[in-house]
């Protein structure tokens, strides 16, 4: 039985650390300008996408070569298409709204999002596409009965570094410095010599960045890739960041892993521990009830800071 | 210039006043948007395909010359949205509905046609319920979950194993198979050691498969559609179950086979309502397809040919267009399609409904005696 436990805390690891990485771009944007970019979710998908189709580009333009070049090379064309829709969502859809209500921009994040799975469709037409296999999953067994494949241990260690990165780039550098400045208060910050606009459209290059990596993950670990996969991916993420606190760098990463071995303890044991009077069809909903008894005792998340005004 | 525009304005009006046709709209609905976008398509085609080609040969019913039109709804595979294009359709006054794909948007807007007294007929809703209704002008061109799911578990319990876990994606047709699996496999004297939910938009399935696989199944029942199959295959995989699988029409694809890329095996099965398309009483469908339309057909396209067949027919035969007329003789129709014979029972279910069990093999489902 433990070899079950342990699996499924793998599991969770696994499906956490991508809602990490995701919830990052959610909690980032929401600390800086209030806003919840329900779109954050697409650019997962945005990501997935541009990577496959420069893989199969480069397999076709120069076959034979080790399958982890294509898989940078997906990742380094996908990076900077993300950070660019990014760029244009924020510049196109959010700049404008900056001041409205706050309703407005909320309102025009789910356009945007509508829009971007409606362009990718075009795109990439309606099927589901096969990922090609760049990376393995053929299971390792670490101990008798619980397996992890490469791919999967890529998903948490790039995960991890790319939160290490973040967290020093957001304490350690100038920018980051700035970027928590206008968090705090974008006009003043701008008084401060601070350009506000510059700062904040790259929270949203960043975090698209972030989402573009997450989507190469999610879309190697299981082999598809979807006009629509960044949704489940996007809200599962955004209510990672809001169980660690939003507004908050550390509280979404271990609002994302939290979630994730929530997620997959409840779905594997809900019914032994409810003697059968609940069943894996309530994995979503187990997830949801831990959601809302932290928010009872904390309000502002596991780690979230006890501020009046926006973290 | 000008003088040119004239003429041919001219000749426009002219053609249109010589050949006065009537149109007749078709309605087709089916998810074109989300994730079985691809199905939904394909049935659309389908019908599609039916309409050209009765077109092209010139129909006449009651002394005029008849052109089909097909009228195409996204129902998105959910179920508020289907009764709302259903509503649409009956609107845009189509005088029969091929549709919808899913049982959980067909049993709700079958209501809309019976109250509309529109006939429609499902090319792929297999959930039993949906003849059950007592409606008048409800049809289906395949074979009912209560056929297939009783052959999945016999099948599974008699060849494959008596340890049997079952896993459904909760959607109307996932659970009504399921339910009927589970008969199956007790019928065939198997055990059922697990049984599992998941969702309709779900990747992940490590959680409950390392639940499944502390019960040391030997068959592993997936029912629920293509775009979860392939990814669940993989998993399997991935944790080192060395259970058989199978898996219900929603995953008899070749969709699922490039989904699940290595981690098919020969010991996964499909079953499908039905016959295989090599099968089919007409064996140039797959040809005609192809070349209309430019892509493989994903499963249904057939079933829902078939079905605009039947109304087409049957509106010929009853020499009238309207519901009310053709109706009485679309109960009575008998023909043959590309399915084979196109016939319904009192409920509406197609008659001898046929299900095939196919086994992976070499980059292919074949079909297997069972």
């Amino acid at each position: 039985m433990i070899q079950t436990l342990l699996q499924q805390i793998i599991n969770g690891l696994v499906v956490g650390s991508v809602y990490a990485v995701v919830a990052l771009g959610y909690t980032m944007v929401y600390g800086i300008l209030g806003l919840i970019n329900f779109a954050h979710g697409d650019i997962v998908m945005v990501g997935a996408l541009t990577a496959l189709s420069s893989i199969l580009f480069l397999q076709e333009a120069i076959p034979g070569l080790p399958p982890v070049i294509y898989f940078l090379f997906g990742l380094l064309v996908a990076i900077p298409v993300c950070m660019a829709v990014g760029y244009t969502m924020e510049r196109a859809a959010y700049r404008r709204l900056r001041n409205a209500p706050r309703l407005a921009p909320l309102i025009t994040a789910i356009g945007v999002s509508f829009l971007l799975q409606t362009l990718a469709m075009i795109i990439w037409g309606r099927s589901y596409h096969s990922y090609p296999q760049l990376i393995s999953t053929a299971p390792l067994q670490i101990f008798t009965g619980v397996f992890v494949t490469p791919v999967q241990l890529l998903t948490i260690g790039l995960s991890a570094a790319l939160m290490l990165a973040l967290v020093v780039l957001v304490t350690r550098t100038k920018l980051g410095r700035a970027m928590r400045a206008t968090a705090e208060n974008h006009r003043i910050a701008g008084l401060m010599g601070v350009d506000t606009n510059r700062i904040i459209a790259l929270t949203f290059i960043i975090g698209s960045g972030l989402a573009a990596v997450a989507g190469v993950m999610i879309a190697s670990n299981y082999g598809v890739a979807h006009y629509s996969m960044g949704f489940t991916p996007g809200i599962k993420a955004f209510t990672a960041a809001v169980l660690g606190g939003i507004g908050n760098l550390a509280g979404a990463m271990v609002g994302g892993v939290v979630l994730g071995l929530i997620e997959a303890i409840g779905a594997g044991y809900i019914e032994t521990w409810t003697g059968g009077w609940l069943n894996s069809s309530y994995q979503d909903i187990f997830a949801f009830i831990i959601l809302g008894i932290v928010l009872i005792f904390r309000p502002t998340g596991l780690l979230g800071e006890r501020v009046a005004d926006r973290a | 210039m000008k003088a040119k525009l004239l003429v041919l304005a001219l000749l426009g009006l002219g053609t249109s006043v010589v050949y006065a046709q009537e149109i007749v709209k078709i309605g087709h609905a089916g998810p074109l948007t989300g994730n079985i976008a691809h199905l939904g398509k394909d049935n659309e085609n389908g019908a599609r395909m039916a309409i050209e080609e009765e077109n092209a040969k010139g129909v006449k019913i009651g002394g005029k010359a008849v052109k089909f039109e097909l009228i195409g709804e996204d129902d998105q595979a959910d179920p508020k949205t289907g009764t709302t294009v259903a509503q649409r359709l009956v609107d845009a006054g189509v005088k029969g509905v091929v549709g919808h794909l899913n049982s959980g948007t067909t049993i709700p807007a079958s209501r809309i046609y019976d109250q509309a007294g529109i006939p429609m007929i499902s090319p792929s809703a297999t959930n039993p319920k949906l003849t059950l209704q007592g409606y008048q002008g409800v049809f289906r061109t395949i074979a009912n979950d209560v056929q297939q799911g009783s052959v999945i578990g016999k099948f599974s319990a008699t060849q494959l194993g008596k340890r049997v876990a079952i896993i459904d994606d909760r959607t109307a047709y996932g659970q009504g198979l399921a339910d009927e699996v589970e008969k199956g496999v007790k019928a065939g004297g198997g055990s059922v050691i697990a049984r599992e939910y998941t969702n309709n938009q779900a990747t992940d399935f490590m959680a409950i498969l390392t639940k499944i696989k502390a019960t040391n199944p030997d068959v592993i029942v997936y029912s629920g559609m293509d775009a979860q199959g392939g990814p669940m295959l993989k998993q399997i995989k991935e944790l080192g179950i060395g259970a058989k699988w199978i898996t219900g029409d929603g995953g008899c694809t070749p969709e699922l086979i490039k989904l699940a890329g290595d981690a098919i095996s020969s010991r996964a099965y499909c079953t499908q309502a039905g016959l295989p398309l090599e099968q089919m009483a007409d064996k140039t469908f797959k040809d005609r397809y192809q070349k209309r339309f430019g892509t493989e057909v994903q499963i249904y396209a057939p079933y829902s040919y078939d079905a605009a067949m039947a109304i087409m027919t049957a509106m010929q035969k009853a020499d009238s267009v309207e519901p009310a007329k053709y109706l009485p003789v679309l109960k009575k129709i008998d023909f043959k399609g590309v399915t084979g014979t196109v016939a319904f029972d009192e409920k509406g279910d197609i008659k001898n409904g046929s299900v095939t069990v196919y086994e992976y093999r070499n980059g292919n489902w074949m079909p297997i005696k069972h």
